[in-house]
């Protein structure tokens, strides 16, 4: 069993009455909410929260891209795994990951994965999402109907450059290019592991599995739904006749560990409160863009979980509410582990990815609750699906091959 | 009645849904963004005097070929082949909203293919001060709030599908997903495709038709195309948001007979 911890990088300050006072967390809130100063303490702590749990034995680091977005401030992830993939020397520096319909040429993603697989010397997860609506359409203009043909486009145009030993010409629909010529090339061959994020998108399951790639589902709506999402991957690969491997499939849940189940609830409803009402404030009008999903998504009933949420009222839910549909996984370590081991066998995901960090967690709690996930609750679960072999996690140098920094200062 | 039938356009690659009614010479209606479910009635007033097609768009409603079009161009296209194809000799163009930007840049792209023009509420130019309305980030009661001069009136008219059933709910929702998809193809994000620069090529006679409440396309849109189409001729609809001929099909079809038959 992995274990990875993920990162989204809210910004902590939204004022109290946000979501009666703002259209939308995600497009349209207004950028002079931003504090640049407070945008540098954030940062740097968050890097530091990301690097203690690498030390503290998690299997992966993950960062993943938004725009315009109060709630995950990395337009750019590949920025800070950059740092990661210095300031760490054992875990996956999981991307999840680069929307590569979004860049143009499409190849820039194809070189900053081969040097971020390079400096970390093979640890490079590739993520492929399509994006959401909100980052694709709305904040970066993609033309609904012709973003996934751009993201295919897009895919075999990377994987090419990555796999391809000589120069090559490319004339696509959207990118035409004369000299595809990669340098740098990653170091794991053929490539890095590809991590395909969803959202629920029925075409994605069959995409995925037809590559061999590992699909997972972040999913801030808890295991409930997830279980939805993920049987519908599972249907699929059976009909496929793929055997059902469970390091195919990824699982993001909120957890929150402290001593006793009581302590959890009064540490972190505050902070479960500020993720689930301001962080997901996501106006109703900007859930989903015409053609974002295909028409057979929409017929088979699948609504993305920001189409499902948006326009809720979500500032008056208690801790109990929280647990209770599984959006959090949260209590004394025993809770959490006999918890986990349910939600792991019944979605059979064997890439668990946790956010220990939502809302505006303060430093001390996020990291008293990853040491306590570390030592009390990742062990007793480590030896789950031990049966199954897992092609998807990155083959990195030996270690005796790999640099780290000359002058590292270290963290925990 | 209007007659509906398919018709198949280079070699099957596009299977047009489309209703036909009258004769005399030929009448091309375009559809806007909102699509069109049915033959609309207030063409009737036209059949006695021109031969009325009117098209489904690829991708909306039962035509096919969404795909086939990666752009504007290529919409613009279509069209021009379309009139090849059903043998619609420099038909009179009636365009809504989507459909009058396609008969513009069809004028513009290719004067000699096209009649007279009658653009109702065009897309097309953009307007930093009085920007065209962002339908696609809208719930459906945004929409409508903008798209009627009363919304009240256009409900008990019945031009706001009202599904009861779970299943005509569904439906409904698919059909809207549908023709707003394909749509948004040719309009999203920012429904100007450059248009400005060609528009001046319009030569033909052409009206240009508001509701004076248009909250998708303003009508402060008129005088814009007006100034880039020489002797074109800007009529205002009061009492009309931006569907003009259903809400106040009188006044409009009193314009639109009037600019025709002069």
């Amino acid at each position: 069993m992995r274990f990875h911890w993920f990162h989204l990088m809210p910004y902590q300050d939204l004022p109290p009455d946000f979501s009666k006072q703002y259209h939308s967390v995600w497009v349209d809130p207004p950028s002079h909410l931003f504090d640049p100063a407070a945008g540098h303490r954030m940062y740097n702590e968050y890097i530091d929260e990301l690097e203690f749990a690498a030390a503290s034995g998690f299997d992966g680091v993950c960062v993943n891209e938004h725009h315009q977005n109060a709630y995950g401030m990395m337009p750019s992830p590949n920025v800070i795994a950059a740092t990661l993939a210095r300031s760490t020397s054992n875990a996956a520096i999981v991307v999840l990951g680069n929307s590569i319909a979004l860049y143009n040429p499409p190849i820039r993603v194809a070189e900053e994965f081969a040097m971020l697989d390079c400096i970390s010397g093979g640890r490079l997860v590739a993520g492929f999402p399509v994006g959401s609506s909100m980052d694709t359409n709305y904040c970066y203009g993609q033309v609904p109907a012709t973003l996934r043909d751009k993201y295919d486009e897009a895919h075999d145009l990377i994987i090419r450059s990555w796999t391809e030993p000589e120069p090559f010409a490319f004339n696509g629909k959207y990118t035409q290019l004369r000299y595809v010529n990669l340098w740098p090339r990653p170091i794991q061959k053929p490539h890095p592991p590809i991590w395909v994020p969803g959202g629920g998108s029925i075409e994605t399951w069959e995409w995925v599995a037809k590559r061999d790639y590992m699909y997972s589902y972040l999913s801030y709506s808890g295991y409930k739904r997830g279980e939805k999402v993920l049987q519908g991957y599972w249907d699929t690969l059976d009909r496929l006749n793929i055997e059902p491997n469970p390091y195919r499939a990824g699982f993001l849940q909120l957890c929150a560990v402290a001593d006793t189940d009581a302590e959890a609830e009064k540490m972190y409803t505050e902070h479960a409160r500020y993720f689930y009402d301001k962080c997901l404030h996501i106006a109703p009008n900007f859930a989903e863009a015409p053609g974002y999903r295909t028409l057979k998504t929409i017929e088979a009933g699948l609504s993305t979980q920001f189409t499902a949420q948006a326009g809720e009222d979500r500032s008056k839910l208690s801790w109990k509410d929280f647990l209770k549909d599984g959006y959090i996984v949260g209590g004394s370590p025993a809770t959490v582990r006999d918890q986990l081991k349910d939600v792991i066998k019944r979605l059979n995901v064997g890439h668990l990815m946790v956010l220990l960090h939502f809302g505006d967690m303060p430093r001390e709690k996020v990291l008293r609750s990853t040491e306590l996930f570390a030592k009390e609750v990742m062990p007793h679960l480590r030896d789950t699906f031990s049966e199954w072999e897992d092609k998807w996690y990155p083959q990195p140098l030996a270690e005796q091959d790999r640099r780290s920094p000359v002058a590292s200062v270290g963290v925990a | 009645m209007a007659e509906a039938k398919k018709a198949s356009i280079r070699n099957g690659l596009f299977d047009v849904q489309l209703w036909s009614q009258g004769s005399g010479p030929p009448l091309l209606y375009l559809h806007g963004w909102n699509g069109m479910r049915q033959w609309p009635a207030w063409l009737d007033a036209l059949t006695g005097r021109y031969h009325v097609v009117a098209p489904q768009h690829p991708g909306y409603g039962e035509s096919t070929g969404l795909e086939h079009l990666a752009d504007f161009l290529d919409l613009t296209l279509y069209y021009l082949d379309f009139i090849d194809a059903m043998g619609m000799e420099r038909p009179t163009i009636i365009g809504h909203s989507l459909g009058a930007n396609i008969a513009a840049e069809m004028a513009a792209l290719s004067p000699p293919s096209v009649g007279k023009l009658a653009l109702v509420a065009p897309t097309g130019l953009w307007d930093d001060k009085n920007p065209v309305a962002d339908i696609y980030a809208m719930t459906p009661k945004q929409r409508h709030a903008l798209t009627w001069h009363s919304v009240e009136e256009a409900e008990a008219k019945g031009f706001i599908p009202k599904p009861e059933t779970a299943e005509e709910k569904s439906a409904e929702g698919l059909e809207q997903a549908r023709s707003l998809a394909a749509g948004a193809k040719f309009l999203f994000p920012i429904p100007d495709r450059g248009l400005k620069k060609r528009v001046h090529r319009i030569k033909t006679p052409t009206l240009l038709l508001w509701g004076s409440s248009d909250g998708i396309v303003p009508p402060t849109y008129g005088p814009l195309f007006k100034k880039s189409i020489a002797g074109s001729t800007f009529v205002e609809i009061p009492d009309a948001g931006h569907e003009p001929l259903l809400e106040q099909p009188e006044r409009s079809l009193e314009a639109i007979t009037r600019f025709l038959w002069d």
